[in-house]
């Protein structure tokens, strides 16, 4: 049978691709967030997981409001990444894994998650940095990539309490699959952090590590937000804390928290990294 | 509980405010191709007139008025883009809404993930 064995936590933003492509890894704006990273990769390259299950929200790319999915998941065996018109590098295609992925879909509609299925699907620098993240030099073909976006720019968007309820009737979805595969969630996004308006650069460290602290411990407590509750307390951007509270709704059960660091501003944002494993 | 209009400083794209922006909207998703990079470059005003820009959308563009573009119904994810086109950053885009400069605008941010 399928098993999801841990989860991660990452920053997605798309100054940390130029910062790689850049080589400003060792740079003193940069190194405290980098550093984070070994233990996280460490654990990734001795558990080689088989596939990695992502939440991510796109920015533009494939999606346009012309159609908003609320929740769309990819089913392909392989996406690409496409220029997103601000000039960070576009990088190779990312395996995918058509197999449990349509399981999952077919699973989730079952389960009153009506999703919109993609076959084709243009991935970001919301899915595509913390892949690189995790493998660097674009090392990551090996690892076959399921794409969960959600809806993170456009109101209505789905409240925390949805997105963990998903999360969690994925990780019900996986752990009924046949195969023996080794499945790790990556919760990308995040944490506080407002782009636009007048409040630009709104950052809150002690809500982002109160969010990671439950993320561990409580997540059925992040359900007492509602998306605004998000925006008022970490930022207009802060909804994407949502693909956070998804992935750890995916680990089911508890988790040991394996390794965190919260590194804040990176660019606008709160970063946390957090790696977790399921007990 | 917090609600759409309780939180200062913000614009929420909700429903109308997506409505609103939709041809300012449209026109900087274009922008994920050069091509359409470059034929705004050539000449902006006909680019707005393609797009069907909004009286107030076109001034706000004009401008360079990030504010006015939100107001107008600009969402972040598409007018990054515009921003891209003009060299900017978002850290640049912080500071010309927050009327910072870029590098008051990034000691902010330093402060801010201070507390």
């Amino acid at each position: 049978m399928a098993k999801i064995i841990g989860g991660v936590t990452t920053s997605h933003i798309p100054a940390i691709a130029n910062a790689m492509a850049n080589g400003l890894e060792e740079t003193p704006y940069w190194k405290p967030f980098f550093d984070g990273y070994p233990p996280v990769r460490d654990w990734l390259n001795e558990q080689k997981p088989d596939v990695i299950i992502l939440f991510y929200n796109d920015h533009g790319l494939e999606f346009f409001i012309d159609k908003k999915p609320t929740f769309a998941m990819g089913v392909a065996d392989e996406y690409y990444n496409s220029d997103e018109g601000w000039g960070i590098p576009t990088i190779p295609p990312v395996t995918g894994e058509s197999e449990l992925s349509w399981h999952i879909a077919n699973s989730l509609v079952e389960d009153g998650f009506d999703m919109t299925i993609c076959q084709e699907m243009k991935v970001d620098h919301g899915l595509t940095v913390p892949l690189n993240l995790m493998w660097p030099g674009h090392n990551y073909g090996h690892v076959k990539v399921i794409p969960v976006c959600i809806n993170c720019e456009q109101h209505p968007m789905p409240q925390p309490k949805r997105t963990l309820a998903l999360g969690q009737a994925i990780g019900r979805a996986v752990e009924s699959f046949e195969d023996d595969l080794k499945v790790v969630v990556f919760g990308t996004g995040g944490m506080s952090h407002q782009l636009d308006g007048e409040r630009a650069g709104f950052i809150n460290r002690a809500f982002d590590i109160e969010c990671l602290d439950k993320l561990v411990s409580d997540p059925e407590s992040l359900t007492q937000y509602s998306n605004y509750d998000l925006v008022e307390l970490g930022g207009a951007q802060a909804v994407e804390l949502n693909m956070l509270i998804a992935m750890r709704g995916a680990l089911l059960g508890e988790v040991t928290e394996l390794h965190r660091n919260y590194h804040a501003p990176i660019s606008n944002t709160g970063s946390g990294l957090m790696l977790l494993e399921n007990k | 509980m917090a609600s759409q209009d309780s939180i200062p400083g913000t614009i929420m794209l909700d429903g109308p405010m997506a409505t609103k922006g939709y041809p300012l909207n449209k026109m900087c998703y274009s922008f994920n191709n050069a091509s359409a990079r470059d034929e705004f470059r050539a000449d902006e005003e006909a680019y707005y007139e393609k797009f069907k820009l909004t009286e107030e959308q076109k001034q706000a563009m004009r401008q360079r008025d990030v504010i006015g573009m939100l107001e107008a119904g600009g969402s972040i994810y598409y007018l990054a883009k515009f921003a891209g086109i003009l060299g900017l950053n978002v850290q640049d885009v912080g500071g010309l809404q927050t009327g910072m400069t870029t590098d008051e605008f990034k000691a902010f941010l330093v402060k801010q993930g201070e507390v």
